[in-house]
């Protein structure tokens, strides 16, 4: 909340003045109303691995995350850029290779990583979209300057809380958003249900397409979001056991039989998706749907192999990327990062693990990373090994980067240490950004970690109107 | 809409109206214990659970029939599949799973019963917070009841949810009358001693039945009257008349709906002249027990093919 000078950052001044007017009893109160809402709603979420069923909360934290509109207007040049050259990287990957061939990505990068599919090559995805849905992970590093921690091309979630969270806090707070001029975020089922529709296969033409969400059903982690986009977009909520082939297109059981769907949001992954093409044990995706999607019978979002983009390794060449095909400096920087594949870069990180954060190349979920400051010399060394032993598959970054704003914590506010994600649609007509994102808070005093999974909470992310 | 939610609507109906129909019964077992010697209030107790068709799973855990031990078996035991906790989770895990095909105000109702019902269950129920538990569970119901009344759509979702419900109703209310039907049977050396009165108090009580009767019948307590109203009075929400009334607009709505009828809308017309026909003097005739247990097959019938003609499974 606090400039570099000390003062009041210029975002929170409005939300400063009602803050300093509020009873704290008031407030830890309306607090503890939030959990009860959410668990009434359902808005939890099941965590990986653990025996009992249980159903956690993600912790919300209700003292927004402000952006101006200044800064917005910067974010979303630099974002917009770096899904369009996504999206132009993802079709050469799987076509030329352009870039491999002009020296500017090396192929050891592609040569054996899971994320790139074979079965992609040469097939170009309806409408020339690979990434229908992406969420740009950004910390703030200076006055309006946002670098790019991570890409996620997969299947990126979260955007079911940037919703929620914003209909919990006018319910709490709604003369807070007749002092301050917030950003609408609620119209984004509609305009996925628009931006899905308009990627539709071949197969869909002559009526209007029929969108079905895919979920790997009630006990995945992020079963509520998935239940709650079909619900708002007004689309079935599918599970793999619900579809199978039927006159070269993908059906659906209905009550009247079987009806084709043209455009499934999937948020299966890509090894789950086909059991005839990837794991064969899979009852998570009907069999057949490679074949169906390669004849032009089906729209998949976001398109199966666009996890390469997320990979870390290819991450550090982003600005390379997106330089090649746009043609243009990129607006959005990388933060540093250290290839430990490269010998200097490894001996640099070496020599440093107790500064840096080591990240595996394809982890995701905040596991299999080494946070040198806040890890012991054991579990140091015990990570030396590893990275000694494996190079290629590590990245390093500084720690440095990462931004605090104020959060409501037991003593009152202090600095937590955040990111966010904001929500990107891509069709044939454009590149959609809705104006906030999710804000991903690391709870614990000084932890740099703000996986949900791992003890992060969640804000509201604010941006503010001109 | 999706088979698949269809058998989760379904489903749900099913487990909740099971869930509260069961409560009903365990309120009047309870009363009817409270005025007896032991030996006698475990013998209500036991028909109970021979009611809910649980013996063999009861006796294979427990070795007596006491109160205590009888009512937490079925709101709470981990050892009972069936327990009412079991069939509430049950009912919100089909909830979860059809989210989308509910509204907001159904969801949490649902949900809602199913966050304080394992709270009030986290620990053995005792005589003295017996009541609180039942009445938790009629409010609950009533709540969900009322939340699917206001806010959902009569589409064919409702369809679905009044047929699990009734279809459901209508076996709960058959079972009991089942268990109980030696009760109304005439036995000569016991009519009119208040042995009997009870008795037959007690089986209108397992439906909650008791003042309605009384409103309709001035104070006349007879076996074969009793088994009437709860068979063929229309009036009475829990007969089985009234469930096949509601079951029968529900199956007709669909059939609108969907511009044709099914192999359902055939076997329905049978059920339903056996509670909108008949007479009581003929079911006596033949047997009530017969009656019944003719009643509950075809209703079961009835029901699974629903479930084939809407491609609940594949």
């Amino acid at each position: 909340m606090h400039a570099a000078d000390g003062g009041i950052h210029p975002a929170y001044a409005e939300y400063c003045n009602w803050f300093g007017q509020q009873d704290r009893n008031v407030l830890r109160r309306k607090a503890g109303e939030a959990e009860r809402t959410f668990r009434r709603t359902g808005i939890t979420f099941n965590v990986y691995g653990e025996s009992d069923a249980e159903e956690r909360l993600i912790p919300f934290d209700m003292i927004p995350r402000i952006i101006t509109a200044h800064q917005w207007r910067k974010l979303e040049r630099g974002i917009e850029q770096r899904v369009r050259a996504l999206n132009a990287f993802l079709h050469d990957l799987y076509h030329r290779q352009e870039i491999v061939r002009a020296g500017r990505l090396p192929e050891r990068l592609l040569r054996g990583n899971d994320a790139f599919l074979p079965q992609m090559v040469g097939f170009t995805p309806p409408g020339g979209v690979y990434t229908h849905i992406v969420g740009i992970d950004l910390v703030r590093t200076g006055e309006d300057d946002f670098m790019v921690l991570e890409d996620n091309a997969r299947t990126p979630s979260g955007v079911s809380y940037m919703l929620e969270n914003r209909e919990t806090m006018m319910a709490m707070f709604p003369e807070l958003f007749t002092h301050v001029r917030v950003r609408e975020v609620s119209d984004y089922p509609r305009r996925l249900a628009r931006s899905l529709a308009a990627c539709a296969p071949p197969a869909a033409a002559g009526h209007n397409p029929v969108v079905a969400v895919l979920t790997p059903g009630i006990y995945n982690s992020a079963y509520f979001e998935h239940a709650f986009l079909a619900d708002q977009m007004g689309a079935e909520l599918v599970e793999g056991s619900d579809l199978r082939v039927e006159n070269g297109r993908i059906a659906m059981r209905t009550t009247r039989g079987y009806q084709p769907v043209d455009v499934l949001y999937r948020r299966v992954d890509d090894e789950w998706l086909d059991p005839l093409t990837f794991r064969h044990n899979s009852v998570l995706g009907p069999s057949g749907i490679m074949d169906i999607y390669r004849a032009g019978g089906i729209t998949l979002a976001n398109a199966p192999g666009t996890g390469i983009a997320d990979d870390k390794a290819i991450y550090s060449f982003m600005p390379d990327i997106v330089e090649f095909y746009t043609g243009e400096k990129p607006l959005l920087h990388n933060v540093q990062t250290w290839r430990c594949a490269e010998p200097d870069s490894l001996a640099y990180v070496l020599d440093h693990l107790a500064e840096l954060v080591v990240k595996e190349v394809h982890g995701s979920g905040g596991y299999g990373m080494l946070i040198g400051p806040t890890s012991s010399r054991k579990e140091i060394e015990a990570f030396r090994a590893k990275l000694k032993a494996k190079p290629a598959n590590y990245i390093a970054q500084p720690t440095l980067a990462l931004s605090t704003v104020p959060t409501f914590a037991r003593a009152g506010l202090a600095p937590r240490h955040v990111d966010l994600r904001p929500f990107v649609l891509v069709s044939p007509k454009g590149i959609e950004i809705t104006p906030g994102g999710l804000t991903r808070v690391a709870l614990k005093k000084g932890s740099l970690v703000v996986n949900s999974s791992q003890g992060g909470g969640t804000k509201d992310s604010w941006v503010l109107d001109d | 809409m999706l088979g698949r939610t269809a058998n989760g609507i379904f489903w749900l109906f099913r487990y909740l109206e099971r869930a509260e129909n069961t409560v009903r019964l365990l309120d009047a077992g309870f009363r009817m214990a409270l005025t007896r010697n032991v030996a006698t209030s475990e013998e209500e107790w036991r028909s109970v659970i021979v009611t809910i068709g649980q013996r063999k799973a009861y006796e294979a855990k427990n070795g007596t029939y006491a109160g205590i031990q009888v009512f937490n078996w079925i709101l709470r035991d981990r050892n009972n599949a069936e327990s009412v906790l079991r069939m509430v989770e049950s009912a919100r895990t089909n909830a979860r799973m059809v989210r989308a095909g509910l509204t907001r105000e159904v969801w949490e109702a649902i949900n809602e019963t199913w966050m304080r019902l394992s709270d009030a269950l986290a620990r053995p129920v005792r005589e003295t917070n017996l009541g609180d538990v039942l009445d938790l569970v009629r409010r609950q119901s009533t709540q969900v009841r009322g939340a699917m009344d206001g806010t959902m759509l009569r589409n064919e979702i409702y369809n679905f949810a009044r047929l699990g419900k009734f279809i459901e109703r209508a076996d709960n209310t058959a079972r009991i009358l089942d268990v109980k039907y030696y009760v109304l049977l005439p036995a000569v050396s016991y009519v009119g001693s208040s042995l009997d009165n009870a008795q037959w108090d007690n089986v209108l009580r397992s439906v909650s039945a008791e003042r309605a009767y009384r409103w309709l019948n001035a104070g006349r307590m007879d076996p074969r009257s009793i088994a009437e109203f709860l068979i063929l009075d229309g009036r009475f929400p829990r007969s089985l008349a009234f469930c096949y009334s509601k079951i029968s607009s529900n199956l007709a709505s669909l059939a609108r709906d969907y511009g044709n009828s099914m192999p359902c809308h055939v076997m329905l017309a049978q059920c339903e002249a056996l509670v909108r026909e008949g007479r009581i003097d003929e079911i006596f005739e033949t047997g009530l027990h017969e009656f019944i247990g003719g009643f509950i097959a075809r209703n079961q019938a009835l029901a699974a093919q629903v479930q084939r003609d809407y491609r609940f499974t594949e």
